[in-house]
């Protein structure tokens, strides 16, 4: 079935067909809608799990662990404040091994109070141990929650799927909405090995001391590097069932490109659509869309990085008394390897913060500016001066 | 018939089965503790029980070992209703209903940093029973004032010379003012009274609120076996009365004799550098508000309409 939809109601769309059972989530612009939805799925009773209209983000987090923590499929959204509030909880959720999937529809923070996209609320939940995906349009969205479900539950990790604010939350694109049959054959039951349990009782987070809790840690590690297998299994088979693959990240005119952006989100859609245009003009221009930024892609950018004359990182956030944060990330995957290296010069990009356009001669004047200029590590794109 | 034979015929009034088990890591005569092992005689062991950082995160002992004989699930401090939420709706939507799922915070837990969920919770009705072991003050971090510090208390926070000079904050009436079936308060040293409420607890749906006194030796600053005698002498003196608010309807625990509030402030050194004026001070207060609640009791056994 194929549907116009917005990217939140994909979201929606996915929560659903992914048989969701315990659904808590509290309203923020623009994220809203998701739940909205699914509120009005649960009481027609077209998807059969509890609602539960909870008084804040960090409660809605909370209610998704202890769901989770019983063995049910627990989701809730959100968005900027609401995300900032549930930090604590995002990184109880992701100690307690608890596959909760969240869709974040990326807002600014404030103040000054802003609706509209930028990432930076969700790349400042970096070291939570959720597992981050970028989505650059409304199919993508819808899939990738699918897939989300099914990679967090395999390596016990919770993950969050990103929706770009407006340009993906409010913007309607057609979208492939498989059947329920199919959506079963491929994400079965939660059904974890161990949950809470009158007839086998146990304590769940007590205290722990020195001499236990540093492995608890290296586990979490461990799940994270098995998570970039699974994606990539997961996202293949996703394609066979489904007709769309996915990966860590997506290439664009890489194979032989001299210059290479990388990015993230639906800035990534008019990228795209700007190095199509230079590809036509001649300019060997590629692209790395970045999806996954937890796991981070580290061989993958290597390898795709490493013969390329010069490397931009366009960031929708930013790290202040630093820079870009993808940026810094793009650059501490290469160091080893390039050190010694001419090559890439590596250009770190500001565009885009609180929703202002990023629009195709951005994209061209970025591309220009690394032909013509020597590395920074910061270039503002646009700034009003 | 021969001792034993004797014994068989005994009727216990608490039940005799221990699910919280010896080796817990509480300090020597903890109320908290107590609560426990109580509560979960009258519940028994198809009961989760939620659990926010606390006293009650270290007594139940250190991984890889637990206490309690019943699941428990360790959480942040805020977020004791909001997780219990969560078990109650996960084990719903798999069709367990029967099992009692229990949020079990101490004061800070449940009326400052736990206020805005546990308000939630119990608005939207769920179906779950949420236990404050009351002891007064941020025990586990070394005594300092919450909003449940009585006035006059000294703690690590409320120096002697400048001890708490405002009242605790009323949670048992709070809760009462949410309309919800069931709050009752509670006290260690009326175990049948105590497990009879926790019962009524299990049988009701919806959300039910109790509050339990629960002395600190350390905290307070008296010796560990004066646990249950000072219990006793919160309830005896109406500092701490022992009532139930069921479907709105009061009903009030009225002791044999009333005894003057000094008796129960001069066990504890807490209280050691409160003046006679201020002790009737405290007199007052806690006659008003046993006025306040017996007409309360009153107004609500009436027929309203």
């Amino acid at each position: 079935m194929r549907l116009v939809l917005r990217g939140n109601h994909a979201v929606a769309y996915a929560a659903k067909l992914s048989r969701v059972e315990v659904v808590a989530a509290y309203p923020i612009t623009p994220q809203t809608e998701i739940v909205e939805l699914l509120s009005n799925m649960v009481a027609s009773g077209e998807l059969n799990a509890k609602f539960i209209n909870i008084e804040s983000e960090h409660s809605a987090m909370a209610v998704c662990i202890g769901a989770s923590a019983t063995g049910a499929r627990a989701f809730t959204a959100t968005s900027s404040q609401g995300l900032a509030l549930m930090h604590e909880l995002l990184h109880w959720a992701a100690n307690a091994r608890l596959p909760v999937v969240m869709a974040n529809v990326n807002r600014a923070m404030a103040p000054p109070w802003s609706i509209w996209t930028e990432q930076t609320d969700s790349l400042a939940q970096r070291d939570t141990g959720w597992l981050q995906v970028y989505c650059s349009n409304n199919q993508e969205v819808f899939d990738t929650i699918i897939q989300l479900f099914k990679v967090c539950e395999r390596v016990s990790l919770p993950g969050m799927a990103i929706l770009d604010a407006f340009l993906l939350s409010h913007t309607n694109e057609c979208v492939e909405i498989p059947e329920q049959e199919t959506v079963d054959k491929f994400l079965p039951p939660y059904n974890p090995k161990i949950k809470i349990d009158v007839d086998e009782p146990h304590a769940f987070g007590g205290v722990t001391k020195p001499d236990y809790y540093y492995e608890f840690r290296n586990k979490i590690q461990c799940a994270m590097e098995q998570a970039k297998k699974e994606i990539v299994e997961i996202g293949k088979e996703y394609g066979e069932l489904f007709g769309r693959s996915y990966g860590l990240l997506e290439e664009f005119f890489t194979d032989d490109s001299e210059i290479i952006l990388i990015t993230a989100g639906s800035l990534a859609s008019t990228a795209k659509q700007a190095v199509y245009q230079m590809r036509k003009d001649g300019k060997k221009v590629g692209l790395v869309r970045l999806r996954f930024f937890r796991p981070f892609p580290s061989e993958e950018l290597r390898r795709i990085l490493v013969n390329a004359k010069y490397a931009g990182v366009i960031d929708r956030n930013i790290s202040f008394g630093n820079q870009g944060i993808i940026f810094t990330e793009v650059k501490s995957a290469l160091f080893n390897i390039c050190r010694g290296k001419d090559y890439p010069k590596l250009y770190g990009f500001i565009a885009g913060l609180g929703g202002r356009d990023v629009r195709i001669k951005d994209i061209n004047w970025i591309v220009d500016y690394m032909l013509n200029n020597e590395p920074e590590e910061i270039i503002w794109v646009g700034l009003k001066r | 018939m021969g001792g034993v034979e004797k014994m068989k015929n005994i009727k216990f009034t608490i039940p005799e089965e221990e699910i919280l088990s010896s080796g817990h890591y509480a300090c020597q005569g903890c109320g908290a503790a107590l609560a426990m092992r109580y509560a979960l005689k009258a519940l028994g062991r198809k009961t989760v029980m939620v659990i926010p950082a606390g006293c009650w995160s270290i007594i139940d002992g250190p991984f890889p070992y637990s206490a309690l004989g019943v699941p428990l699930f360790h959480t942040a401090f805020e977020t004791a209703a909001s997780v219990a939420t969560g078990i109650k709706a996960g084990f719903e939507i798999k069709g367990k209903k029967d099992i009692n799922v229990v949020a079990w915070a101490g004061d800070g837990g449940t009326t400052d940093i736990g206020i805005q969920a546990l308000s939630g919770a119990v608005e939207r009705g769920e179906d779950i029973i949420y236990i404050c072991y009351d002891n007064e003050a941020y025990m586990n971090t070394g005594v300092q004032r919450s909003s449940s510090t009585p006035y006059g208390a000294r703690t690590t926070t409320t120096p002697k010379n400048a001890f708490k000079n405002t009242d605790k904050k009323n949670m048992v009436e709070i809760m009462a003012a949410h309309n919800i079936p069931y709050t009752a308060t509670a006290s260690i040293s009326h175990p049948e009274d105590f497990i009879e409420k926790i019962r009524k607890a299990k049988e009701i749906r919806g959300p039910k609120y109790i509050h339990i006194l629960a002395p600190c030796p350390v905290g307070w600053g008296f010796p560990p076996n004066l646990t249950v005698k000072i219990a006793r002498l919160a309830v005896l003196t109406n500092m701490f009365p022992l009532y139930e608010v069921k479907d709105g309807v009061y009903k009030v625990y009225k002791p044999p004799s009333k005894k003057p509030v000094e008796e129960y402030l001069k066990l504890q050194a807490r209280f050691k550098h409160l003046s006679e004026k201020e002790i009737e001070e405290i007199q007052k207060k806690v006659d008003i508000n046993w006025k306040k609640l017996l007409k309360k009791e009153e107004m609500t056994n009436q027929q309203i309409i």
